[in-house]
């Protein structure tokens, strides 16, 4: 009969309306800025460079290498070495970032500058909520902005970084142990 | 008469027994037009959140409910926004044309409310030709339709305006039909009459006349026909976002679309209080023990009620097809109201009783089931066979 298909559509989106209003469950949409969904592990938006420790500019692992700078697909990363070297985590000198900008406006989030890195330093953050009234100054990050505490890769990334602990460790006992050894064979 | 009920008309009496005799034709013309002119703006204002919200709801979301408690200042925002976004005119566009199509649409969409009664004694203008007064400035509002469509000089645009004009015109006919039943019954083109002839009681059920047979099919067509006038969905082909992006108004932004908006909305509003004047028996109450309620609350209880008929099917029914629009408008609307039409001269002419509610029935419903034949598409669905490829 002509008409039965309207009445029973209109029955439907009746049920949905009042269903709106009785079960919670239907109503999908997150109410953003008070409830958030949790961030997945593998979210990434754009760099941030690790320190050791406490003080950023002593625990920086960045050894300015240049490595990131020449690999970054949109040249976003801009690096200056140090004239002076300081000790890494192994006691190993080396130079350091004396100015380390990343312009995040021309950041693409593709992780490369992160798989490139040879020293753990450079890693993703997931903060998503960096709008600025200052598009040009404000989204141009310096090494102040960028140095995040090794404790915040570990809260972001914690799979990750458990990881990269368990090697840095490794590595830091070998390179004891062969500390170690050396005075005694420049002894013999 | 409670004075509750004619609060606004005795306001307005006092108010015009109180200034000057020399402009009290004056201040009696502008005390009865300023409220229209307020009250139906507000209104527009009101549906806009109700209809977000509503289909917000009918598809399981919250809908606007950030700007006020629950949203519900949400067109105060929508108004800031289209007031300070820039007026953008094609530079090819016809300007003088282009200015005045959403002011011709806005004035056009006022003008009916000059004959809807909407409380007894609130009427602005007790025309004798009240109905026919609606129609003639109704026919208006398709020609700003076009007057936007050609002015852009967009492609789009013009589609969209000439969609707008096939299906207004179609339209027309059984809008204009279906209500020919309601003034052969009641005898008169007055909006005034025809109300007064349907405040009574039988019992318990009013004289509306959308309780006979033929006066239920007749609001039916009635209101199918509305909403193809107001370009409303599943009738919104000359908008259809999804094929001509926003058909005939394209090329307006700003306050001019706001504009727009609001005469379709304005004349959505007067639609459907005809449709209440002609069928629902326009002021008067449901029930007989209910007359206590002031008239003007009927009036826009009514109004609010249809209202959320068009949201509702606007949120059930997707876009019709072109060939399916004319094909609904010329083969089963025209003749159906057609048979309206004889039906309610039958209702007329024949005595009181159980025969004419039979013979008013039966030729409505066998209108009904050997027209919808025509209509409906035989789907011969079946499974598809493949010659070459397999």
């Amino acid at each position: 009969m002509l008409g039965e298909g309207i009445v029973k559509g209109l029955a439907e989106t009746a049920r949905n309306f009042l269903g709106s209003f009785i079960e919670k469950d239907r109503l999908v949409t997150v109410q953003y800025p008070e409830e958030r969904l949790p961030v997945v592990e593998a979210a990434r938006m754009f760099p941030f460079l690790i320190y050791d420790g406490v003080d950023q500019e002593e625990g920086l692992r960045c050894v300015a290498c240049q490595i990131c700078e020449k690999e970054c697909p949109p040249q976003c990363i801009h690096i200056e070495k140090s004239k002076d070297k300081k000790p890494d985590f192994i006691g190993k000198q080396q130079f350091y970032p004396a100015v380390f900008d990343i312009d995040v406006s021309v950041c693409m989030s593709c992780q490369i500058c992160v798989e490139v890195c040879p020293f753990d330093a450079i890693r993703m953050d997931n903060e998503f909520e960096l709008s600025t009234d200052d598009r040009f100054a404000g989204l141009l990050w310096p090494k102040e902005k960028l140095a995040m505490p090794n404790e915040h890769y570990l809260a972001i990334h914690p799979t990750e970084a458990t990881e990269v602990e368990a090697r840095r460790a490794e590595e830091k006992a070998q390179a004891e142990a062969k500390k170690a050894s050396q005075p005694a064979a420049v002894a013999k | 008469m409670q004075p509750s009920d004619q609060v606004f008309v005795l306001l307005k009496h006092w108010l015009v027994g109180r200034s000057p005799a020399v402009m009290q034709p004056g201040v009696s013309i502008l005390l009865t037009i300023v409220p229209i002119l307020l009250i139906f703006p507000v209104l527009f204002a009101v549906t806009t959140v109700l209809e977000r919200k509503g289909l917000g709801r009918i598809q399981n979301r919250y809908g606007p409910n950030r700007v006020g408690p629950y949203g519900i200042l949400q067109p105060l925002a929508d108004g800031l926004k289209s007031l300070t976004k820039e007026d953008i005119v094609p530079s090819s566009a016809d300007r003088t044309v282009h200015f005045l199509a959403p002011l011709v649409l806005l004035a056009v969409a006022f003008l009916p409310y000059a004959v809807l009664p909407m409380g007894r004694n609130m009427v602005a203008v007790n025309l004798d030709s009240g109905v026919l007064f609606f129609f003639a400035i109704g026919a208006i509002s398709e020609l700003s339709v076009f007057m936007a469509g050609w002015s852009s000089r967009n492609k789009y645009s013009l589609l969209g305006a000439m969609r707008a004009v096939a299906q207004m015109i179609s339209y027309e006919v059984p809008l204009l039909l279906s209500s020919i039943a309601v003034i052969m019954a009641a005898g008169s083109l007055s909006t005034v009459e025809i109300v007064e002839k349907q405040s009574g009681f039988s019992g318990i059920f009013p004289h509306w006349y959308v309780l006979t047979p033929w006066g239920f099919a007749g609001f039916i067509l009635f209101m199918i026909a509305a909403t193809a006038e107001t370009n409303r969905s599943p009738f919104d082909l000359p908008e259809g976002e999804s094929e001509i992006i926003a058909g005939y108004y394209i090329e307006y932004s700003g306050f001019k679309f706001a504009l727009f908006f609001l005469g379709e909305y304005l004349g959505m509003f007067a639609i459907s209080g005809l449709g209440i004047t002609l069928f629902l028996g326009g002021w008067s109450a449901p029930l007989p023990f209910l007359t206590w309620v002031p008239s003007w609350i009927w009036f826009f209880g009514k109004l609010l009620g249809l209202i959320i008929g068009f949201i509702w099917v606007r949120g059930t029914l997707p876009r019709l097809r072109m060939d399916q629009l004319m094909n609904f408008a010329w083969k089963f609307m025209l003749p159906m109201a057609l048979v309206v039409v004889v039906s309610a001269g039958a209702w007329r002419f024949l005595p009181q009783g159980v025969t004419r509610w039979l013979v008013s029935m039966v030729f409505i419903a066998a209108a009904y089931v050997l027209l919808a034949r025509g209509v409906e598409t035989r789907n011969k669905i079946a499974k598809r066979t493949y010659r070459f490829a397999e």
